[in-house]
């Protein structure tokens, strides 16, 4: 029975934990090719959420989710276009605080749009009562989803860096963005799509994720810290390592629950979150020699 | 400026605040001074932020979190049958010692590692406050009884106190202002602002950085929580949302608006739209429109703002060199 | 007291896989200007870094008027008696000359965040002394009139004497210049030459790290040749001018890193 608890705990914070993977990747993606932290990624979450369970009165469930990816994508291209690409190089502290600003600016829109009560997304499979049997763990389908969704998503963008067109000149903008004009690249379209692939990712994650944890108003806010959190352990480097750190973290949050009373669940995120800080700012798994990541840690031993 | 010209300024706050409570009495409108009062005390955290962000140049991102912190110390022992006069000083004590072991590790980071570990900081607290029965959870604490002070004066809310209130309130402000504006033009203050500038150059002139930081992160956050004390008492309770991110967000929007590196600046926009929103003004819009000036701001004015100081000169326009015998 | 103020032995660091410092020993004579050379790349300003506490060494000491200083913070060197100017301009950005050279006062100004928090009631008397005394170092470098500028608004050759002045201000026994004449015209170039030179008349010990030849032969005493983080060469003026192996790897340097 134990064992079966254990294996509970730990299919749940992989779960959870791709979640916040997912918008660590979400992180991943507009910094590497803009340079800037977007803190709104986790209004996109709650968007998508939001979106969907408004049109699933509607829509079949498949056309809602699609419907809403697609508006949430166009959100974040908005976002981008009309508060962010006429800054030139912004600093990176200031571009953390005018998305704190903007993510709070989102979200007391959607509490006007909708209201501050919960509400959760149809099980795509099944309702909530239903329930697998896995080595003795019961879990429900929707967490096959949430794992299934995630793993998909991490494929499709590591095969869109990797073997596309646009994906790789997307990952040349990251890494020199003079250069990457300089062959034609256009480098003011590729910001506005790296914005609509992480606003429509953060939608689909939402959405996958709306039936087990609910959707809130508020929500954003802290997976943004969770997945913050992830990015900067993951180091950045590619969005394999921010799914570890996801998973470690989700697990290791769900894990705490057996140590810790319940409403200390989130600290241990930021906990984590303040020990790399503070002791590995590069990230866990940063390659050496690699462009620095979020955090730019310096070589050399000055104080 | 010499000290003539900053008494001018001072002298023109203190006509201000008499005046607002005159006018107000005679038009018997006295109950916005109990809101202009609680703007009073959020104002005095806005000062030591402004102290930490504009002159030190330290980013936080958390501070609601120390004015949570000495809320609820205040909270907890003035309820915990000791001498009713310990809980302020509890609460700055305590608010102190949390600043000093956070602060140690936290500010050998810069930039926007700092911003996020502050971030982190704030968050930490208002979940702990949310999970932990002692601390009223997501109730928050009441019942809190008023301070008592001398000769019958105490702060609280009732309302026969609430002239004496509003000036006591005003005078905590302004004697923070003027210590504020002292340490600016001292030599700590020129330390801060070297720092601020370049910090490589100011430990080459001597100055210990770590040190001067510290001591600009534990003053702010001291000033944070004696306003969250003060406050608590006032209002006889304190809740979990004084901890929150949204307050956070709020002050560095409302140090930013001032001018950053502006007491002056600070003391009227903290003032202002506190109040305006204690008063219900901006209605169910309250967080955006600080989320919204925050952005605003950050887009249109970084450099008066994250940026340098300009044209403030803090020394004696006049100073004859001494000949050497 | 010892003729010699400050001495380096077995000095190594490494940048990354660089080894930018390679075993480098030298002396400073008290009161004597001693000028580090070499061509770009050698690791000059990294020493400077080493001394006044920027960076740590990887291993060898340093000693200062007898006390070991490798390792010690920046500020705590600074403190004992050593001051710098940057090769780049490091002024306060926002603040005036004066403002930037009390700064530099600030060791000599008595201390506290409280008492300073007290206002001119407390401290009033230290700072007008402070200030009297920073108006004398810009009035003695002729610079006097510029007290109420933003110091970062000046042009850059004004600013570099600026830097002077700032690091004068805590009256140091020990004064490194960073390339004091990078950036400056022959006119300004013989003024800070001058400067210098009556700095010495003062007993301050001078470290100097110089590209500008005739500035450095005119005003040195002791001169120190650098090259791929190594001394090869060490001694009076006029024998490194003679010295052959100098003149090649000035005239034959690759500068392959910087």
């Amino acid at each position: 029975m134990v064992a079966a608890q254990i294996l509970q705990y730990v299919l749940s914070g992989i779960a959870t934990g791709s979640i916040y993977a997912i918008v660590g990747i979400g992180f991943n993606v507009v910094y590497n090719s803009t340079g800037i932290i977007n803190f709104a990624q986790g209004e996109f979450l709650m968007l998508g959420g939001m979106i969907a369970v408004s049109l699933q009165g509607f829509l079949p469930l498949p056309l809602a989710i699609a419907a809403a990816i697609a508006a949430t994508g166009l959100v974040g291209v908005l976002v981008q276009l009309v508060f962010l690409s006429w800054l030139k190089k912004p600093e990176m502290l200031r571009m953390i605080v005018i998305t704190i600003g903007l993510s709070i600016l989102i979200r007391e829109a959607a509490l006007h749009v909708w209201d501050e009560k919960v509400h959760a997304l149809r099980f795509w499979t099944g309702d909530e009562t239903s329930s697998l049997s896995l080595a003795g763990a019961r879990i429900s389908p929707q967490v096959i989803w949430v794992l299934a969704v995630s793993g998909l998503m991490v494929a499709a963008l590591t095969l869109f860096f990797r073997f596309t067109v646009t994906g790789k000149a997307m990952r040349a903008c990251a890494s020199n963005t003079a250069a990457a004009r300089l062959c034609g690249i256009r480098a003011s379209s590729l910001v506005t799509l790296s914005f609509f692939i992480a606003a429509a990712m953060g939608a689909l994650a939402g959405c996958v994720v709306s039936p087990i944890t609910q959707t809130q108003y508020d929500m954003g806010t802290s997976l943004a810290v969770k997945g913050f959190t992830c990015a900067v352990l993951g180091g950045l480097g590619s969005v394999g390592a921010a799914v570890a750190a996801g998973v470690l973290v989700g697990v290791l949050e769900s894990a705490s629950i057996s140590v810790l009373p319940l409403a200390y669940k989130d600290v241990v995120a930021l906990t984590i979150m303040l020990a790399i800080l503070l002791l590995r700012p590069q990230g866990l798994f940063a390659a050496i020699g690699r462009r620095p990541g979020l955090l730019g840690a310096r070589q050399d031993s000055r104080r | 400026m010499t000290a003539g010209t900053r008494n001018v300024p001072l002298l023109l706050v203190a006509a201000v605040v008499v005046g607002t409570q005159v006018i107000l009495s005679a038009l018997k409108a006295d109950f916005y001074l109990t809101q202009l009062t609680m703007a009073a005390w959020y104002t005095l955290l806005a000062l030591g932020l402004c102290l930490l962000m504009g002159y030190a140049g330290q980013v936080s991102l958390g501070h609601a979190g120390f004015f949570a912190i000495g809320g609820y110390t205040a909270a907890i022992v003035s309820t915990a049958g000791l001498a009713p006069w310990l809980s302020i000083p509890a609460a700055v004590a305590v608010t102190a010692v949390v600043a000093i072991v956070v602060g140690v590790p936290v500010l050998r980071l810069k930039g926007h590692y700092l911003a996020m570990a502050t971030l982190a900081f704030g968050f930490i607290v208002s979940r702990i406050i949310l999970g932990t029965p002692f601390f009223g959870q997501a109730d928050g604490l009441s019942d809190i009884p008023a301070y008592p002070l001398l000769a019958g004066l105490a702060i609280s809310g009732r309302r026969a106190l609430r002239v004496q209130n509003f000036y006591l309130a005003w005078f905590v402000v302004l004697v923070g202002l003027i210590l504020a504006l002292n340490l600016v033009r001292s030599r700590a203050g020129r330390a801060l602002r070297a720092i601020h500038g370049d910090e490589e150059a100011a430990a080459a002139c001597g100055i210990d950085v770590a040190r001067h930081k510290l001591a600009a992160f534990v003053l702010s956050a001291v000033y944070a929580g004696l306003a969250g004390a003060c406050l608590t008492h006032f209002n006889g309770g304190i809740g979990p949302s004084e901890a929150g991110i949204m307050k956070s967000v709020r002050y560095v929007a409302l140090v930013a608006a001032g001018g950053m590196a502006n007491l002056w600046g600070t003391l009227a926009v903290s003032a202002s739209l506190t109040f305006l929103s204690l008063r219900g003004v901006f209605g169910l819009f309250d967080d955006a429109v600080f989320g919204g000036l925050l952005v605003a701001i950050m887009l249109f004015a970084p450099n008066g703002v994250f940026g340098l100081l300009r044209g403030r000169h803090l020394l004696p326009t006049r100073v004859r060199a001494r000949r050497d015998p | 007291m010892s003729d010699v103020l400050l001495s380096a032995q077995g000095l190594h660091h490494w940048f990354g896989g660089l080894h930018v410092i390679n075993g480098v020993d030298f002396r400073c004579a008290r009161a004597a200007v001693t000028a580090i050379i070499g061509p770009n790349g050698a690791g000059k300003t990294t020493l400077f870094n080493l001394i006044s506490g920027c960076l740590s060494p990887a291993s060898g000491s340093i000693t200062f008027d007898g006390k070991a200083i490798a390792g010690l913070p920046a500020h705590r060197i600074a403190g004992l008696g050593v001051s710098r100017t940057f090769q780049a301009s490091h002024l306060f950005p926002g603040m005036t000359v004066l403002e930037n050279v009390m700064v530099g006062r600030h060791l000599r100004i008595r201390e506290g965040f409280l008492r300073d928090m007290g206002g001119r009631v407390f401290s009033g008397r230290e700072e007008t002394r402070a200030l009297q005394a920073c108006m004398e170092i810009l009035d003695g470098l002729g610079i006097a009139g510029l007290a109420q500028q933003e110091a970062r608004d000046l042009p850059f050759g004004r600013q570099r004497v600026v830097e002077l002045a700032r690091a004068l201000a805590s009256e140091p026994k020990l004064l490194l210049l960073d390339e004091p004449a990078c950036g400056l015209n022959p006119n300004e170039t013989d003024e800070m030459a001058d400067s210098i030179v009556r700095i010495k008349g003062r007993g301050i010990t001078i470290l100097i790290v110089e590209h500008d030849m005739s500035l450095v032969m005119g005003i040195s005493d002791h001169v120190v040749v650098l090259s791929y983080g190594s001394v090869i060469a060490e001694g009076a003026p006029r024998e490194i001018q003679a010295n052959e192996e100098v003149v090649s790897v000035y005239l034959g340097a690759d500068t392959t890193w910087d």
